[in-house]
């Protein structure tokens, strides 16, 4: 079973993608895997056969426990393997199960919908989300009109719980200090601007993937707050894994990662944020994404908000906020007052990795990146 | 097509990012992004999506026109092909 977050200890198996005899390669979906706050696919970090499955669909099981064990193509198969393989039910086997999403399952266990009784209009009969919600909408039209209103969602109290988990050991184990810095945010929304008026709509780049991308460059040149505190020391990340915070129209957040952001153009990086918050609101998380993040990043600024104060997910060291870009009263050159778009940037660092100095040099970096976004 | 048809492209797009959203309360001058909760990300593919079921170009410089349902049903029809 393995650990999809800092503070997770058990994980529940919601289905297996492959079958014993199967041939895997490094990246492969072969499970999901449910989580207090969603279902994550797993990937395998491996390439080979699967040798044997080792638990069953709806087993929950602590972090670390084997699930499966797969062998390197030029391994001999073990003889023991198929001997001590638990027998898996039939409705183990991926072909009999109900095919559902694994946001339609979760949003079935949350609505009290009955999977074998739905329909499936996605790809190949599977059950998609909006499948459950019609078939949700005409369950509850069947009922009586006196009938109490349903109880908030399990899902949503369980993601709770693992915030609170993740937040309360931050704020108990890391010593925060915070910075914050304004932005002149002209010239970038000037380049935005031009570069999006030639682009047509669906490829056009928000701000968000700008400031991702200055944030990436940023890391790469103040490294000390790209990584994580462990054993009492700081171990910076080689790759910059972009933890992204994403609320959940259902409640909560999560915080998945654009892998190796660093080497992202903007135009990747607004691709890569377009696919990531596209899958964690509708369940399609892999493993990794959970896994390796090495810094976080949240933007509040679409809800008016000014200035981020972020708590750190431990064992990460750094977590940038932005807030909305407002307009402010801003000195120009040769003692002229204008008036600009303005963003405030917040660094959240831990004391133990890095102190004022070296984070104050981060914000500047970031600063200074931003007033050339054409060399992004 | 009419303002009822336009109308109810909007809502099918709403509803693609906002399923849990009584839309029959939505009030016409209401804000849209601050009453359904939608952030930039869903915004855009909102007028993604009407771009494509319309065929309405919609600039970036007008993105900030559009903040009520009866203002979004009022551009459309002016740009109406």
């Amino acid at each position: 079973m393995p650990s999809l977050g800092a503070d997770m200890t058990e994980g529940t198996l919601v289905q297996w993608n492959v079958k014993p005899g199967d041939r895997i390669k490094r990246g492969d979906i072969i499970a999901v895997v449910g989580t207090e706050k969603a279902d994550i696919e797993v990937e395998v970090y491996e390439t080979g056969i699967v040798e044997k499955l080792m638990a069953q669909p709806g087993d929950k099981l602590p972090v670390g426990t084997p699930i499966a064990v797969i062998r390197r193509e030029d391994e001999a198969p073990s003889a023991s393997a198929a001997a001590s393989a638990p027998p898996l039910p039939a409705t183990a086997q991926p072909a009999e199960r109900v095919k559902a999403s694994p946001m339609a399952r979760k949003l079935a266990q949350e609505l009290g919908v009955d999977l074998e009784k739905i329909k499936g209009t996605g790809p190949h009969g599977v059950i998609e989300r909006h499948d459950v919600e019609e078939a949700a909408k005409l369950k509850q039209a069947a009922m009586p009109a006196a009938a109490p209103p349903p109880a908030p969602p399990a899902a949503v109290a369980g993601m709770r719980h693992a915030i609170a988990v993740a937040m309360a050991r931050s704020n108990r184990e890391i010593p925060h200090y915070y910075l914050s810095t304004r932005v002149d945010m002209s010239a970038a929304l000037d380049w935005l601007q031009e570069c999006n008026s030639k682009r047509p709509i669906e490829t056009r780049i928000l701000p968000a993937a700008l400031l991702l991308r200055a944030v990436a460059r940023g890391l790469v040149q103040v490294p000390e707050l790209n990584g994580f505190w462990a054993d009492d020391r700081l171990n910076v990340a080689p790759d910059v894994h972009l933890g992204v915070a994403i609320s959940l129209r259902g409640g909560g957040l999560m915080v998945p990662a654009i892998l190796s952001a660093q080497q992202k153009t903007i135009e990747e990086m607004m691709a890569a944020l377009r696919d990531l918050i596209t899958r964690a609101r509708t369940g399609r998380l892999r493993s990794s994404e959970i896994t390796e993040g090495t810094v976080t990043v949240t933007n509040l600024g679409d809800l008016g908000v000014e200035t981020v104060f972020g708590v750190i997910y431990p064992p990460q060291v750094a977590l940038v906020g932005f807030g909305k870009i407002v307009d402010r009263p801003w000195a120009a050159a040769r003692g002229m007052l204008g008036v600009r778009p303005v963003l405030t940037a917040t660094l959240a660092a831990d004391h133990r990795a890095t102190d004022g100095h070296r984070g104050a040099q981060f914000l500047q970096i970031l600063d200074g990146l931003l007033q050339e976004p054409g060399k992004l | 097509m009419t303002a009822s048809d336009i109308q109810a492209a909007i809502f099918d797009g709403l509803r693609k990012i906002a399923p849990e959203a009584d839309l029959r309360q939505l009030s016409p001058a209401a804000n849209l992004r601050e009453a359904l909760d939608i952030d930039s990300f869903d915004f855009l593919n909102f007028l993604i999506g009407l771009h494509q079921r319309l065929g309405v170009e919609i600039p970036e410089a007008d993105y900030g026109k559009l903040t009520s349902l009866s203002a979004l049903v009022q551009y459309l029809s002016a740009k109406m092909p």
